[in-house]
């Protein structure tokens, strides 16, 4: 008898370690399963191809590369969990890219001493963030007060804002910013990179707004269920003008960190960034019918996703598989990783369900 | 007079007013507007826009959304013409047609199954399947366009009818392809309203539960609307060769928000379980008259996606509006 009760109070002891241990690591089942896979396929990419992808370099140029899509992906993460889509990001950001691009360009060709030059670069930043805020603000009323789904008022506001960008612009690149301007997408704080500071610093904000604040709360109770939200008085209107909002300014500090980074802004620059970052969103494990995602699954899949393509960018040197690597094949590779780790975790819930 | 009254509160009523409206405003700034060669041109651009929308039509109306079948038309078409070429096929473009409605097939059987077999969102599994898709055609398949065509398809694409010479020597005519689109519309039509499967589609976007209980096989009708949806992209996509007069493996992705729009412009809901034919018809006619008129009017292209940006937000938040039922769902996706 008294033995059963040792072991009884063993595994409560068990427990509570499990439990804390818990706390500090992803709990959810898909984000476990995340990290096993981007683990996996970071040790797949180094032994394809060994010295050149361990290699700090290699580390050093993924970190460049990753963050802008990680922002978006936030963004798309932000406008899944309250049930909706948005499909405006890049245009949003492309758009609001150029507005700063014009105000730098302008700084530039006057001249300007260094601390005029400082305040031309903090008002074309203040100016493309309040630009995508009022992007934002145009999405939520077409979702929140005409109550058009919001997947279809993303589809318009899409094709309006690259419009606008490409009547701005008449197609053009806008190119040639200050030094002090590409620092935000090319520069270096202690070592590491500005634009995953950037990325880092946001997704610590959004994790701590889902996770402890009364307005995440709010957006995974309107995601999962918008009707029970509406009788228990929440007042999905003004959630739904914030969450649209917060997607856009997101989506505005992706911009400044592209037309940075590139040193040139573009009406169509970086389509192929929608699908993706829906891409790392989903794969990241936020469920698309509202409710539940997490930035530390986004962050994983980012992760994953840039292992995979700058390891098969390296497989290009390799003889024998290098012909049939190029960007079409990243592509297939992605789509086939979207499809497998849904029914994965398809898989692993009916057994849970068991 | 109370089926008058019937008439002008449907959308399809405002959507031809709206037609009608363009049309003559566009008339009198530039009556080459309303010229045969013209209109003839508009049925042709609408041609292959006009049998993708059918099909998004029929997936939309199950409350599904499809965006991959952009990708399995260009794979299919692609893939169709190769096979053609390679063989040394030069008989009628029927077969061509038929070759490439079952790739479609194929591929759109695929999406069903993760569909139906995981109850996967059909969002996310058309997302993944047109990367898989089209990342298999140009890795793999081939990134070379294909100038030379068989010669039943070059045949097809010259074919016009009421073809006629005009005075100054030109002759015009009505691309033969247009039919395919008519076929196409008096197929999903009777589809819709007289068959069984047709019915279940309705019944599955209205409330997947009750047409569950009411007795459809979720499973077939799952595979039938993907299959089909397939099918109708794989014509579309030969019917693109044909009217281009090459096989571009480039070509079609990248379209496809646009045809969602046009359905969507025609009053079919997102949400699934409402939506004509009629409607999507004068959509796709209502999309490609605006994008092909911009050049007659004098405006300058780059205003293009402005104008067809404010089109789709004003006519969903119209439609939204004019249905109280939608503003109850307001977060359905």
């Amino acid at each position: 008898m008294s033995d059963t009760h040792d072991n009884m109070r063993l595994s409560k002891d068990q427990a509570s370690f499990l439990n804390r241990l818990q706390r500090c690591l992803p709990t959810e089942g898909a984000t476990v399963r995340l990290l096993i896979i981007t683990v996996a396929v970071l040790i797949i990419m180094s032994l394809l191809n060994p010295g050149r992808f361990l290699t700090c370099r290699n580390f050093a140029s993924m970190c460049f590369q990753f963050p802008e899509l990680g922002i978006f992906s936030l963004a798309v993460m932000l406008s899944l969990v309250t049930g909706g889509i948005d499909l405006s990001i890049i245009s949003i950001g492309n758009l609001t890219g150029i507005l700063a691009a014009l105000i730098l360009t302008r700084a530039t060709s006057a001249g300007l001493s260094a601390p005029m030059l400082a305040v031309c670069v903090a008002a074309a930043i203040a100016a493309a963030l309040a630009a995508g805020a009022l992007c934002g603000w145009i999405n939520g009323v077409l979702i929140s007060r005409f109550a058009i789904t919001p997947i279809l008022a993303t589809l318009g506001t899409m094709q309006l804002f690259t419009g606008i960008a490409l009547v701005i612009t008449r197609g053009h690149a806008i190119a040639g910013y200050p030094k002090a301007a590409q620092l935000i997408g090319n520069g270096t704080l202690a070592g590491v990179p500005v634009p995953l500071l950037i990325f880092l610093l946001l997704a610590c904000l959004v994790q701590g707004m889902l996770s402890r604040t009364r307005l995440g709360l709010h957006l995974c109770l309107m995601g999962t269920n918008p009707v029970a939200a509406r009788f228990s008085g929440l007042d999905v209107r003004r959630l739904l003008g914030r969450t649209y909002l917060l997607t856009a300014v997101l989506s505005a500090v992706a911009g400044l960190v592209i037309i940075s980074r590139t040193n040139s802004a573009k009406a169509d620059y970086g389509s192929s960034y929608l699908l993706q970052a829906v891409l790392v969103a989903i794969l990241g494990g936020v469920n698309p019918r509202g409710g539940f995602g997490s930035v530390w699954g986004v962050l994983l899949a980012v992760l994953s996703l840039q292992f995979l393509s700058s390891g098969l960018n390296m497989l290009q040197l390799n003889e024998t598989v290098g012909p049939y690597i190029n960007n079409f094949t990243k592509e297939l590779t992605w789509g086939a990783l979207l499809l497998l780790v849904m029914v994965v975790n398809c898989h692993c819930g009916r057994l849970r369900a068991r | 007079m109370e089926r008058l009254s019937r008439i002008l509160h449907r959308h399809e009523f405002y959507l031809a007013a709206t037609l009608a409206l363009l049309a003559s405003i566009i008339a009198v700034i530039n009556p080459a507007f309303l010229s045969l060669s013209n209109l003839f041109d508009l049925c042709k651009s609408s041609t292959v826009l006009g049998i993708f929308a059918l099909g998004v039509l029929v997936v939309l109306l199950s409350g599904g959304i499809d965006i991959s079948f952009t990708a399995i038309a260009a794979l299919s078409m692609y893939v169709t013409s190769k096979l053609l070429l390679a063989t040394g096929y030069s008989g009628s473009v029927i077969l061509a047609v038929a070759v490439a409605g079952c790739l479609g097939l194929l591929l759109g059987l695929f999406n069903a199954f993760f569909i139906y077999c995981y109850r996967l969102p059909t969002l996310i599994v058309t997302l993944g399947s047109a990367s898989v898709f089209r990342g298999l055609l140009l890795a793999f398949i081939g990134t070379k366009i294909v100038t030379s065509l068989p010669a039943g398809m070059v045949d097809f694409s010259k074919r016009s009818l009421f073809a006629a010479t005009l005075p100054g020597g030109e002759t015009i005519g009505l691309s033969a392809s247009f039919l395919l689109f008519v076929g196409a519309a008096i197929m999903v039509w009777a589809l819709l309203r007289y068959t069984m499967p047709g019915k279940g589609i309705y019944a599955l976007g209205g409330n997947p539960e009750a047409a569950e209980r009411a007795g459809f096989n979720i499973a077939r009708l799952q595979f039938f609307i993907y299959g089909f949806v397939g099918l109708l992209s794989g014509v579309a996509g030969l019917t693109h060769v044909c009217t281009m007069r090459n096989a571009n493996p480039f070509d079609l992705v990248g379209t496809e928000l646009v045809v969602i729009a046009a359905v969507v412009l025609g009053g079919a809901s997102i949400t699934g379980g409402r939506g004509t034919v009629l409607g999507t018809v004068l959509g796709v006619f209502l999309l490609v008259t605006i994008n092909n008129s911009l050049i007659l009017l004098g405006v300058p292209s780059y205003w293009q996606k402005v104008l067809v940006g404010l089109v789709i937000v004003v006519s969903t938040g119209i439609t939204t509006r004019r249905n109280p039922r939608a503003l109850h769902g307001v977060m359905a996706t």
